[in-house]
């Protein structure tokens, strides 16, 4: 079996490739790249070899999203993992990283198999599971971390139940650097937090709605990157939002500290201006910050704070999505709009180059979690992702390959598409 | 002016013509109210739901009798938010009342942003009779109305409005309404009642909007001080260390009112408590118009029903 993906212009950060090439893929492992400049015939199609056409597009490592909530088990009504890595792969993902708190909560080594079986079966992309910090996510007692590694978990995180005793953060910290695990915490100080379904600031009090401050966020980011100091141990914050959070994780980085973090696309893209109008699809924890914050972000994408662009995916049902405001849940799915906003928000605006966008997808993602991925060298498994830069489409919502449909873009003119996703040299999606 | 809207969801979204459409209409149905029969027949036939899942005696009985003096139809629901079990969304309900035919619905709701979801659900006009902490805009059309009947102007007056500022839908609605109409609005309380951004909550107004470190400041020279309520059931939330002092540091006394303007006029929306944030004897003092502004209540309501749903209005 090979496949050439033929004339495309390869990006592949891990390599510091940006070249017009082609790619060969043999056996599910890329086997070589070679200049196709005009006038040569670059690697030459032999008769056993599918040649897919790549001129005018971009081939990339294939994407890498650390932050997926994929419901099974205890919430297929919202999402399976077989449904989930369906959409992985429209979206261009080859790799996702299932957050643990599903029902049961993932915090022992045969939920954490339930979740490998079952993304085996789907098939599509890899899925890699990420375990409980404490047991059922209560923040008291840690999980079995080490058995959950053992049976294929590569980090650990109580996403959504952010652990508020400091000591028990501290040992999760000291135990899972023992185990080789990397802690991701959604730092949010709940107290603090106090309730809110959104960005404290003019909008919040302008709509009558409970306030999140940035305050909450970024007290628990500079407890985790103290305490990343006192333990030695890698941590990851998830979906940093505001720009107090980012100069911290800026500043850690330059310590040395083993400090990582992660954007998503929506709070690329959008603002808590755009709760007016109480859409419940713009509710999501953390909240959508300000102008500021939001400008904070994109620099700290183009200069290299952020390492990866992270969807946190979460899946709810339309019927959830139609409660009153502050009684729906919080979330949004983000796995088939990612490419489409990260482009067109941060390329076609000339804010970040195109080969940095590419590495938050693919190198960094991998690196921070040490995943397998996010290359194109030679030998590794040909996951690869190629997209049109340039593809117009508007973002309909019963296209999604997602069972669930809890956007903020819906109905968005994006630029940027997907192609082709190639998993293990496996056709899992064309456009 | 007509009057062209389907809803009337929030003072934010109103311009000052529409404002003042609704309170020079309310100054032709003030009248009809005086009348031996208080009853004209500009709605007949029409339904109007109040729809209240909070506790509420003087809107609901207002909006009540605002329709039934116009001749319309008026049913009261009282729904509990902790009764609608959580499978039951707000389409099944928008659904359920749609099916009703009802030409108004006067929801007041504990969520902010009900009416305004209801109203993408249902042909019916939505009024909006409290939602959250958001807006209360037939509230702040009546002290608006109060204040220009007693006053003749609005533009240019010094407004204090003075205590749970962040809990208060009132007090939005008020703080957009004034400043619309060239109002300069000062806001007092402690300012663990006061939200951030607060100065920020109006754009392209004639008046201001200006939140004072201290209420003296706010009512020093005000034409008009407007308190608010103090929600008892909010002490656990130790947002000041009680009632005893709250009283002392924020509440309005006679002679905090010396502070104002020789002939402020005092409001309150109620139900006041008291003792609390405004003594009795200034709710009992020739300055307090929280009476007037509960009869004025009933003419503002009418008016936003006829506008909205009277054939004439539209």
């Amino acid at each position: 079996m090979k496949l050439l993906i033929q004339g495309g212009r390869i990006i592949d950060p891990s390599q510091r490739i940006d070249k017009i090439s082609d790619l060969l893929i043999e056996d599910g492992r890329i086997k070589s790249i070679a200049d196709s400049v005009p006038g040569s015939e670059g690697i030459l199609p032999a008769s056993d070899v599918e040649v897919f056409d790549a001129r005018g597009l971009i081939v990339a490592p294939g994407f890498i999203d650390l932050h997926v909530h994929l419901r099974e088990p205890g919430e297929e009504y919202k999402e399976t993992i077989a449904s989930g890595a369906a959409a992985a792969v429209a979206g261009g993902f080859t790799s996702i990283c299932a957050m643990p708190n599903t029902k049961p909560v993932n915090d022992s080594a045969s939920v954490t198999r339930f979740i490998i079986d079952k993304a085996r079966e789907a098939g599509l992309a890899r899925v890699y599971p990420v375990g409980a910090i404490t047991r059922e996510s209560k923040g008291e007692e840690l999980a079995e971390m080490a058995e959950m590694k053992d049976a294929g978990a590569v980090a650990v995180s109580d996403d959504g139940r952010p652990v508020m005793d400091s000591q028990v953060m501290r040992h999760a910290m000291e135990y899972a650097r023992d185990h080789g695990l990397i802690v991701i915490d959604h730092c949010q100080d709940l107290r603090l937090a106090a309730g809110g379904v959104v960005n404290e600031g003019r909008y919040s009090t302008l709509l009558g709605l409970k306030g999140m401050s940035g305050a909450a966020e970024e007290s628990h980011v500079a407890r985790d990157i103290m305490l990343a100091e006192l333990t030695g141990a890698r941590v990851h914050i998830a979906h940093i939002s505001t720009a107090g959070s980012v100069e911290m994780v800026r500043l850690a980085k330059r310590q040395g500290l083993g400090v990582t973090c992660e954007v998503t696309p929506h709070h690329l893209a959008l603002t808590d201006a755009a709760v007016v109008g109480f859409d419940t699809n713009t509710k999501m924890s953390p909240p959508l910050r300000s102008e500021e914050d939001r400008a904070a972000l994109i620099e700290a994408a183009r200069d290299g704070t952020i390492d990866a662009i992270a969807t946190d995916h979460a899946p709810h049902h339309s019927d959830e999505k139609m409660f009153e405001y502050d009684r729906a849940p919080f979330g949004v799915v983000g796995l088939e709009t990612a490419l489409g906003v990260a482009l067109t928000v941060l390329h076609h605006s000339g804010a970040v180059p195109l080969a940095r966008i590419v590495e938050m997808l693919t190198t960094g993602p991998a690196l921070a979690f040490s995943l397998p991925g996010g290359t194109l060298a030679e030998g590794s498994p040909a996951d690869v992702t190629v997209f049109d830069p340039e593809g117009e489409w508007t973002v309909d919502v019963q296209r999604f390959k997602s069972k669930s449909r809890n956007t903020p873009f819906a109905g968005w003119r994006l630029r940027g598409s997907v192609a082709a996703t190639f998993a293990r040299g496996r056709d899992v999606f064309r456009a | 002016m007509a009057f062209t809207r389907k809803d009337l969801l929030g003072i934010r979204e109103l311009s000052v013509e529409e404002i003042n459409t609704i309170l020079d209409t309310a100054e032709s149905f003030k009248e009809v109210s005086a009348r031996a029969i208080k009853k004209v027949p500009a709605l007949r036939g029409k339904t109007v739901i109040n729809l209240f899942f909070e506790a509420s005696t003087r809107t609901r009985t207002s909006f009540e009798i605002a329709a039934k003096r116009l001749s319309a139809d008026a049913v009261n629901i009282s729904a509990s938010t902790s009764s609608v079990s959580k499978g039951e969304s707000l389409i099944d309900m928008a659904q359920n009342l749609q099916a009703m035919a009802p030409d108004a619905i006067v929801i007041r709701h504990p969520s902010p942003g009900v009416p305004h979801q209801l109203s993408k659900m249902v042909s019916a006009s939505i009024i909006n009779g409290g939602d959250g902490a958001h807006e209360h805009p037939t509230q702040a059309l009546l002290d608006a109305f109060t204040i220009r009947q007693h006053k003749r102007r609005i533009s240019g007056l010094q407004v204090a409005i003075v205590g749970d500022i962040m809990h208060s839908r009132v007090a939005r609605s008020n703080a957009h309404l004034l400043t619309k109409l060239g109002a300069h609005v000062r806001i007092g309380g402690p300012r663990t009642l006061i939200p951030v951004g607060y100065d920020k909550l109006i754009e392209n107004s004639e008046g201001s909007l200006t939140v004072c470190d201290h209420i003296d400041e706010a009512i020093a020279g005000s034409d008009v001080v407007m308190m608010l309520r103090i929600q008892r059931e909010r002490m656990t939330d130790a947002f000041f260390p009680s009632l005893k002092e709250y009283s002392v540091q924020y509440g309005l006394t006679l002679r905090r009112l010396g502070l104002a303007a020789g002939d402020c006029i005092v409001m309150h929306p109620g139900p006041v408590n008291r003792g609390i944030e405004i003594s009795s004897e200034v709710v009992d003092s020739a300055r307090s118009l929280i009476l007037d502004q509960v009869t004025n209540g009933v003419a503002v309501r009418m008016a936003i029903l006829f506008l909205l749903i009277g054939t004439e209005g539209q």
